[in-house]
């Protein structure tokens, strides 16, 4: 057999490169694979619940566009904007730092986090708004207009705040990741060989944004039906 | 002594020797190939074993050809076993006409039965051998699943949704009725027992306990909840007129038709803006929470028995003391 | 017949080196480790306690099923028996065994590297199953839960009175375990192959747990995403799935098979992968039909897929439905078969050796045979229609999972047990519990296929009088089986200080992790290895070696 020795001479590579791995080339492709991997049961996960919501829809049709009139297109079309602005900061983000420029890479990476912060402002508002207009599925919930029909506006809202609510929450992790991310990147960390950490940043980023653009049309954008 | 040890329950309907066949045939063909197997097994390992002659094995590799039989030939029989299950499950599917209605309703802990002269049993059915019987059924709480093993039939049963099963006894007897969907503390205790009578006593069975046909008692009900103040026996109420409507297909205001089925009346009374008949406006009030299951039931079986197909029971040997009950108002002049 | 060594001096570390056992001491380097052998010891001591939890519940069932009537304990306390003797060995022992202790221990040493790709997360997983665990452990002192594994709504959303919310919390946990363990055996194996290592020179358990690892993956967030649907309905009863409110309790039933049923391809891929190893191993040949039998476990995964509502067919799913579902049944069946016949030519012209991990996984082929010929039972619909819900059902499953996985885990363990810990176990006593378990196993449970065609239904805590005989059968066969499992607990033990040294390569198998000490040093290989030869290329290791074989 050849010898590819694995005592290593006293620190001769890079800091960031772990012990487990021959090279950096490998820790790098085994991170985006690895966030991929991740980003695929996060698409299973949200999946699945959009899968059930889908399934009422077809079963209950007017309800369904009952309680998308609820919400607020305006708000959903800001934050829609918002969040595709963020991914283009977070891109140009991922770009500096494989050049390595330094500040430019914390100033992408803040403006990513601004607009992240941007959006999750414009949704507490929207989550305020409909909590005290009684849309809040169980505990809080006094929407009557169609009576016959409440329990499933009711259903409805419950969709409405989980996925809206499961997305958020991983917007903000994302922005806790962001801001792990701008530390380091302002310590200097990242460069040519070494950017693979913006880089998953980035692919999640964007999977988080991903999902937004399915949940906007299913849950603000059904058009109306003819109820009685 | 082999009755001692059956290996099978009571082959007690038209479906059970099928049934058994299928599984006859399933033990035979697998048994046979895990036997086989087995042997081969067995052999290879005393014929191959490691000796110190025998050390590292021979170098040898089998035909791919092997490789290739013993996925084809598989697959055709796993082929054929589904065909076979398929057939068998549509023979238990579907129900045969002239069923005898039965509706059924599970709760915690007991099974509710009611036959449609208005007879109710709890864990007790009586049923004629010989007769295909049909039992419509709904859950009151969480899902149970009524099984009659000596029939070889089985049905989940759901809470706020009707579901069919249908079987037809071939000899008389006691036979076991279990539930078998968990559902709770005493899901073991929820059992009971199919009484397969004969005709006659089946019928002498009937005379001892009615109280007024289900049908009867739905008539009660429809004018207690001012149903005929809309839905009157003619075109000028402000509901459709439902005589003769069930088993028809109605036309909905957006369109689409619908089948007028024991699941399309209970949904109308519960939720009747869900499906509007043309022509109508959506002002049925709903009487989601106010009438129990043992209401909704009656009140079904009355606009049933209103119905253009289905007419009452077809007229058994009976003693005619028997045929006052379960028939029809006489709107469309069949006699009873 | 006494083991086999192979003395390659190459291989045998000079005195007093370190392995990964002793490269330090104290709790902390243990609880902190990052690394995968270590990982894997820890997941060793909690599936096995976990194991034994689950045990007491199902011999205590077997106890009071010696009787027709309820009379040992209360009914509620019997339903929160199956339901948690189902909820410990599936998320936490089934899922994880092979592949959290075995896959995590062997799979760099099979790939030729030095750990896996995210040992840290590797970590995270086994705590993640310990928060598990705990909080399980919490809820069954508290009260425990009466659901079934199953948790079927509007009973467990409306009806249970125990702590399903905990519980199914808990489960939601572990399936985070079960994901990061599956995403990092998937980036290990494409990124971290040592050099010459390609994809068709990957020993078949590689590939079992390749396959395995797609399955949690994408499987288990659908069963989290369920899971969270059940926890708010329990909480807000807004009607996700309760009728009364428009809410669909088959929704909660397709949602929850969509995962429960790829689950069981967890469960069965690793022990095929552990039987593809012994068999090589004990014959010293080739697998015959290599390709076709890592081919088959992708098939497995991908197929296993498509075939969740075969567990629905008398939940009120249309007739079409139905028909297509036992169709992709009986697809999946077929790659299955391939494996079980390719495993039994490859004894042919061999050189086999009847030891331990062998006599497991005869025993495994055996009963896997029996127990994925009665899924083709359950598969034929209208056959199905009578046996499902009853101990039919209960006995296939048990003679895949027990019959299954469980013995080819125990082959497992006893195979690379000298690898692991450095010794050999007792041959004639693992011999002998090897048989007592393989006995116990099938008085156990061949007579719960007769008392389920008879129509005993499962989940029931009282029973007919006529059921009584084939139950105190089962009961019989359950304490020869229970005596099975407390051998190897006794022996493995004692090994630890009075089982005979074992060399790198006791039983001469060809694998990489055979050409490393027992136990191996923390960096698994002095050198990392580059790879020329193709899987079980027996005849040109042994060759290469140029020795005689000690019998």
């Amino acid at each position: 057999m050849s010898v590819v020795t694995n005592e290593h001479p006293a620190h001769e590579h890079h800091p960031f490169l772990q012990h487990h791995f021959e090279d950096l080339a490998q820790q790098h492709e085994a991170s985006t694979l690895g966030m991929w991997m991740f980003l695929a049961t996060e698409i299973l996960f949200f999946g699945g619940v959009l899968c059930a919501y889908w399934v009422y829809r077809i079963l209950y049709p007017e309800a369904w566009s009952l309680g998308a009139e609820q919400q607020n297109k305006l708000f959903g079309g800001l934050n829609t904007i918002v969040l595709i602005i963020s991914s283009l900061t977070m891109a140009l983000a991922v770009r500096n730092a494989q050049l390595g420029k330094r500040k430019s890479t914390v100033a992408m990476l803040f403006a990513t986090l601004v607009f992240g912060s941007t959006f999750l402002a414009i949704k507490g508002f929207e989550y305020w708004q409909h909590y005290h207009e009684g849309l809040f599925p169980g505990v809080n919930f006094t929407w009557h207009e169609v009576p016959a029909l409440a329990p499933k506006v009711q259903l409805f809202m419950t969709f409405y705040w989980g996925m809206t609510g499961l997305h958020a929450l991983h917007m903000v992790i994302g922005a806790g990741l962001l801001l792990w991310m701008m530390a380091r990147a302002w310590r200097g960390d990242f460069g040519p060989e070494y950017y693979a950490p913006v880089e998953i940043m980035g692919l999640y980023w964007h999977f988080v944004d991903i999902v937004w653009i399915f949940l906007f049309p299913f849950l603000y954008l059904i058009p109306g039906v003819h109820h009685v | 002594m082999l009755s001692d040890f059956p290996l099978w329950p009571d082959q007690a309907s038209t479906v059970a020797p099928s049934v058994d066949a299928l599984m006859t045939f399933m033990c035979v063909v697998t048994g046979t190939v895990s036997v086989l197997i087995f042997i081969v097994i067995f052999y290879l390992a005393i014929k191959y074993r490691r000796t110190p002659e025998n050390q590292l094995a021979q170098d040898y590799e089998p035909p791919k050809a092997l490789e290739a039989a013993w996925i084809i030939i598989p697959f055709l029989v796993f082929m054929f076993m589904f065909v076979w299950g398929s057939w068998l499950y549509f023979r238990i599917q579907r129900v045969p006409d002239n069923a005898l209605d039965i509706y059924a309703t599970g709760k915690q802990w007991m099974w509710k039965f009611q036959h449609p002269g208005g007879q109710r049993e709890i864990n007790t059915l009586h049923v004629p051998v010989g007769r295909p019987i049909r039992i419509t059924m709904a859950s009151e709480d969480v899902i149970h699943s009524l099984y009659f093993p000596a029939f070889r039939v089985k049905c989940d049963v759901l809470p706020n949704r009707y579901k069919e099963m249908w079987f037809q006894a071939t000899k008389t007897g006691r036979f076991h009725i279990f539930c078998a969907e968990y559902c709770g503390t005493l899901h073991s205790g929820m059992t009971g027992w199919v009484e397969v009578m004969e005709p006659t006593d089946y019928q002498k069975w009937l005379a001892g306990g009615a109280e007024g046909s289900l049908a009867s008692q739905g008539e009660t009900l429809f004018q207690k909840y001012a149903c005929s103040t809309c839905h009157t026996n003619d075109a000028t109420g402000r509901g459709p007129v439902l005589i003769g409507v069930y088993g028809t297909n109605v036309m909905l205001n957006d369109g689409t038709t619908v089948v007028a089925d024991e699941n399309y009346i209970r949904e109308s009374i519960l939720n009747p803006q869900a499906k509007i008949v043309k022509g109508f406006t959506g002002i049925m009030p709903t009487f989601q929470g106010q009438m129990s299951e043992d209401d909704l039931l009656k009140l079904v079986s009355y606009v049933h028995s209103l119905g253009a197909q289905k007419t009452a029971a077809t007229p058994m040997e009976a003693p005619s003391a028997l045929m006052g009950a379960g028939t029809p108002p006489p709107q469309k002049g069949t006699k009873p | 017949m006494s083991s086999v060594t192979v003395n390659d001096a190459r291989f045998v570390e000079p005195e007093g080196a370190r392995n990964y056992i002793t490269h330090d001491y104290g709790a902390l380097s243990w609880l902190l480790t990052k690394d995968h052998k270590r990982i894997a010891i820890l997941y060793l001591f909690s599936i096995t306690a976990l194991f034994m939890l689950g045990g007491f519940f199902a011999v205590v069932m077997r106890i009071e099923l010696l009787t027709p009537e309820g009379d040992l304990l209360t009914s509620d306390t019997y339903n929160k028996f199956f339901t948690l003797h189902g909820i410990v060995m599936i998320f936490f022992f089934l899922i994880p065994s092979i592949p959290a202790v075995l896959g995590n221990f062997l799979l760099p040493l099979m790939l030729g590297a030095k750990d896996l790709a995210f040992p840290k997360i590797n970590l995270l997983s086994w705590y993640l199953y310990i928060i598990a665990a705990v909080m399980g452990l919490y809820i069954i002192i508290t009260g425990g839960v009466d659901t079934g594994w199953t948790f079927y709504t509007p009973f467990s959303t409306q009806y249970s009175n125990t702590h399903v919310f905990g519980v199914t919390f808990a489960a939601f946990i572990v399936g985070f375990s079960s994901i990061l363990t599956g995403l990092n055996f998937l980036v290990t194996i494409h990124r971290m192959r040592a050099p010459g290592l390609t994809w068709f020179r990957l020993p078949l358990f590689v590939w079992a747990m390749y396959a395995t690892s797609i399955v949690q993956l994408l499987a288990t967030p659908v069963l989290a995403i369920t899971l969270v649907m059940l926890m708010f309905e329990r909480v807000v009863h807004v009607g996700i799935f309760d009728p009364a409110l428009g809410g669909d309790p088959l929704l909660f039933q397709h949602m929850f098979w969509f995962y429960s049923h790829p689950a069981v391809y967890i469960m069965i891929l690793p022990a095929m992968g552990v039987a593809s190893e012994v068999v090589a191993a004990f014959t010293r040949k080739k697998i015959f039909g290599y390709s076709f039998v890592a081919y088959s476990s992708l098939a497995i995964a991908f197929l296993g897929f498509l075939v969740w509502a075969h567990h629905m067919f008398v939940a009120g799913i249309s007739v079409y439905s139905a028909m297509i579902f036992s169709f992709l049944s009986y697809f999946v069946a077929v790659p299955s078969a391939i494996k079980v016949f390719n495993w039994t030519a490859t004894l042919y012209r061999g050189s086999v050796a009847l030891m331990t991990p062998m006599l497991y996984i005869l025993g495994f082929i055996g009963l896997f045979t029996i127990g994925g010929v009665t899924g083709l039972f359950l598969a034929a619909i209208g056959l199905d229609v009578h046996v499902t819900d009853t101990y039919f059902v209960v006995a296939h499953f048990h003679y895949i999972m027990v019959g299954g996985a469980v013995m080819a885990y125990m082959a497992g363990l006893h195979y690379w047990w000298p690898k692991i810990t450095g010794r050999m176990y007792p041959e004639w006593w693992a011999r002998l519990a090897a048989l007592l378990i393989f006995a116990g196993f099938n008085l156990t449970f061949f007579p719960q296929f007769i008392l389920g065609y008879l129509g005993m239904p499962r989940r029931y805590h009282a029973y007919a009088p006529e059921f009584q005989v084939l139950n105190v059968m089962s009961t019989a066969g359950a304490s020869v089986l229970a005596v099975g499992y407390a051998l190897p607990l006794c022996y493995l033990i004692w090994s630890l200080w009075y089982g005979r040294p074992a060399g790198p390569n006791p039983w001469g198998a060809v694998g990489l992790e055979w050409t490393t000490a027992s136990p191996p040093p923390m960096e698994n290989f002095h050198e990392t290895p580059v790879v020329t030869w193709d899987a079980y290329d027996y005849p040109a290791m042994l060759k290469a070696m140029g020795e005689t074989q000690n019998v």
